[in-house]
């Protein structure tokens, strides 16, 4: 019975983890396969992909056809339950000051996470992603290399399975050539973007998402992953047979029940069950972390939201993958007499160098692709190509007003229409009705384009969070106040993406939807927005300057350890959620040699 | 409340994250319930469907929240529903594939974007009925099609609308957008646009050669 309460848990355990999204999916997955026990608390409900997955359905079969609501932020289909901008019951206090200080803070309470839902997007980090300070005296470098984290990239692209195409740029690596699964073919509007934007020396490269293009290759991956240990080869040769290839429809937010992408609950949960060594409890909200008189940590407190009772759980080691915000508020909140500024907190530095992604859109409208006749584009769901970061030189020679770089995540063709497909035509019809309008709904289905700008942020000391010292959360926990500020640099990268997409749409014989945006604090989308927290307990070389260590552990408490976002001392233009995996795996297999060693 | 046109530049920006979900950007809510300000807290609307409702089954109009348009506004909104996604040769009137039913609880909703929607398509109906009694002594309903389309020509089209009728310019937006709306996500308008996916493939193949070649593309 892996999904256990709190008095039904079979300790002791070796390691208790918080949260279930990506890192700690990732973690439970590493540890179990090597015989480690391990209790996973996740905030949320249990969640079942298979079962609660809607896939097929259509908007009309919702209510409002599908639209966002305050209940259902991304639409009523989307897979996030519990979750969104707001949580009932838990506030969060953010302080109001001018456009652009503001953030908002997307959680989602289930098993998996957020990961249900994410985009599947799966970059990898560069080398100068994880040296940016000796490239360009801004910021932070991490106390590891590209070199360390490969193998790790390697091994998650196996085991969750990502399409792509093996083709290396500057800092854009790719792996050994035999890790990412073939990319889905292009569409017509892709084929366009591939014609015209190398024009004005864009590259267009394949695009990368965890989704399976074809089935896994269950009988080389798990000896490849666990050499010497048959039973995990076994158990994951079972788990990659269960997944099935895409089915080629359906949107991958609305989650998977066929697990032909990644989520927590469907790639990383189901094997670290099978071992028997996972137990689970759902509806656990954890809020501190307890030391031992030796000055370790011993365990964690938390809520049984179904109960109400405040329960404690012990284990040897302590790993926080709750989020990264949701991580430095467990730690901020776990005062004691030794740490009265929270745990691990020696630094003054939890909760400090929050960081999201720039993000930026524009999208345009293109006569060539009017009128096409019927075609599914369904495809993967998107990214089937990707512009990476092309102008490093011009950056190392100080041409571009700002330090670090973007990629860009395209997309357009003839998806399901949606009750906003058709909304605000005036524009290109005149104020069409009647006849005329359902012609021209006919000629402008799948013409349009997207550019999304997902661009590097610069750690500041503007954006931070600490606990408020009144609110407090359904729970009687204290909540987190957000202070967020972006920079100047990432505001005129910005206006860059705007420019640069109003340009590409000229070029592809396209007209932009609305005029480019040239004032920077207006260009730029609001803190949170792109749903990449990271940072709050970034890892460094030297204890002073940092909350956690190369291993991702806590300077403070030795069997302490970070894995989800918060040890990112920088967020690169590369969805974190790659690295996060990888990371997570690397502080793992560290957390298990250390075992081995009887260390912790 | 932000302003409906900050509202959708922003969402569009945020909702990237799912390539699939930008289409229907313009219908997306700001984030969270409550305005920029200090403490952000969500109040569950007792009377919405909630942060967790079942996605697997399919839903009547009004199973979560009842419908509120009388029988009159029901005639008047199929009326100009109809006069602007007609009958014609390739699908039926917007009315017949239960457009009317889908603003009916557009507008009932308990949410703040639909609640300003309410108001918007109420008084706008309003401002028609009075039009059609004042030009043409009759409710806007029963009125010739010519007759209805003497009064929509004049608001169809916001930006060429004279000063004095900007507000039932943006009344006939948001009507043309919710009986888009309607209408594209059934099954009768996904067909009349012929959008064939939705179906599970065992490959994708990308478009036909022939195509690309036509476009310049290949």
């Amino acid at each position: 019975m892996p999904f256990v309460t709190a008095s039904t848990q079979r300790g002791p355990y070796d390691v208790i983890i918080v949260g279930s999204g990506a890192g700690s999916g990732q973690a439970a997955y590493t540890l179990c396969m090597e015989g480690v026990r391990v209790l996973m608390l996740e905030a949320g409900r249990q969640y079942t992909p298979a079962r609660e997955s809607a896939m097929f359905q259509t908007p009309d079969m919702a209510p409002l056809g599908e639209a966002g609501t305050p209940d259902k932020n991304k639409g009523f289909y989307d897979a996030t339950v519990n979750g969104g901008w707001d949580v009932p019951g838990e506030p969060y206090v953010s302080i109001p000051d001018k456009w652009g200080a503001h953030f908002t803070w997307w959680r989602a309470r289930m098993l998996g996470g957020r990961t249900n839902h994410w985009g599947r997007i799966s970059l990898r980090n560069g080398p100068y992603d994880f040296k940016p300070r000796s490239r360009d005296g801004l910021g932070f470098d991490w106390p590891i290399t590209y070199d360390d984290v490969a193998p790790y990239y390697d091994k998650v692209e196996l085991l969750i399975g990502v399409y792509g195409g093996d083709i290396s740029r500057e800092n854009t690596p790719a792996g050994p050539g035999d890790t990412l699964l073939p990319p889905p073919k292009p569409l017509v509007s892709d084929h366009l973007l591939m014609k015209r934007a190398p024009r004005l020396g864009i590259p267009v490269l394949p695009g990368r998402r965890a989704v399976l293009t074809r089935a896994q290759d269950h009988r080389t991956i798990p000896g490849r992953l666990h050499p010497g240990n048959p039973r995990a080869q076994k158990i994951l040769a079972d788990a990659m047979r269960k997944r099935s290839p895409c089915l080629w429809a359906t949107p991958c937010g609305q989650g998977c029940a066929v697990a032909a992408n990644y989520q927590s609950t469907t790639v990383h949960l189901p094997p670290a069950l099978a071992t028997g060594n996972l137990d689970v409890i759902t509806d656990a909200m954890v809020y501190e972390v307890t030391l031992g008189k030796d000055g370790r940590a011993n365990g964690v407190r938390f809520v049984d939201a179904t109960t109400g009772r405040h329960e404690h759980v012990t284990a040897r080691v302590v790993v926080l993958g709750a989020s990264a915000f949701e991580t430095a508020r467990i730690l901020l909140n776990s005062k004691s007499g030794q740490f009265p500024n929270g745990l691990a907190n020696s630094s003054g530095l939890v909760g400090r160098y929050v960081l999201d992604t720039v993000g930026s859109s524009v999208s345009g409208q293109i006569p060539l692709l009017e009128s096409l006749p019927p075609l599914n584009e369904d495809a993967a769901d998107g990214l089937q190509v990707y512009v990476p970061w092309w102008l490093y030189p011009e950056q190392l020679a100080h041409k571009l007003p700002f330090p670090r770089g973007y990629h860009i995540e395209y997309g357009g063709g003839k998806g399901m229409p949606s009750v906003g497909t058709f909304s605000g035509l005036e524009w290109l019809t005149g104020g069409s009705y009647g006849r005329k309008f359902k012609e021209d709904a006919r000629r402008y289905y799948g013409s349009f384009v997207y550019f999304d700008g997902r661009g590097a942020m610069v750690p500041n000391d503007n954006c931070y969070i600490e606990i408020d010292p009144k609110v407090k959360d359904k729970f009687g926990i204290p909540v987190l106040r957000f202070h967020w500020q972006w920079g100047d640099y990432e505001q005129r990268q910005a206006v860059h993406m705007q420019e640069t997409f109003g340009q590409v749409i000229e070029a592809m014989g396209g007209r932009v939807q609305s005029p480019v945006i040239t004032d920077p604090v207006k260009a730029i989308a609001p803190g949170g927005y792109m749903i990449h927290e990271v940072g709050g307990t970034i890892m460094g070389a030297e204890a002073r300057s940092s909350v956690t260590n190369r291993w991702s552990q806590t300077w403070d408490v030795p069997n302490l350890f970070v894995a989800d976002g918060g040890v990112f001392p920088y967020n690169a233009d590369k969805n974190p959620t790659l690295t996060i995996m990888a990371l997570s795996w690397r502080m793992s297999d560290h957390i298990l040699g250390r075992m081995r060693r009887r260390e912790i | 409340m932000t302003d409906r046109r900050t509202t959708i530049k922003l969402i569009v920006a945020a909702a990237a994250a799912f390539p699939s979900l930008r289409a229907r950007a313009t219908y997306m809510l700001e984030p969270g319930a409550s305005p920029p300000g200090d403490v952000r807290q969500f109040e569950p609307t007792m009377d919405g469907y909630g942060p967790d409702p079942d996605l697997i089954k399919a839903y009547e109009k009004g199973a979560f929240w009842p419908l509120t348009m009388n029988a009159q506004q029901r005639q008047f909104a199929a009326a100009l529903s109809d006069l602007i996604i007609p009958e014609d040769e390739h699908s039926p009137s917007a009315s017949k594939v239960g457009v009317v039913d889908f603003i009916d609880e557009w507008i009932s909703a308990p949410y703040p974007l639909q609640r300003e929607d309410r108001t918007t398509v109420l008084h706008g109906f309003a401002w028609l009925d009075g039009e059609a009694q004042h030009r043409f002594e009759q409710p806007f309903a029963r009125l010739h099609e010519a007759q209805q389309r003497a009064i929509c020509d004049r608001i169809c089209n916001a930006s060429r609308a004279s000063a004095d009728l900007q507000g039932p310019a943006q009344f006939f937006a948001t009507y043309r957008n919710l009986t888009a709306a309607g209408f594209y996500t059934t099954l009768a308008g996904r067909k009349d646009l012929q959008y064939i996916g939705n179906v599970p493939l065992t490959h994708f193949d990308g478009p036909p050669v022939e195509l690309l070649k036509r476009l310049g593309l290949s």
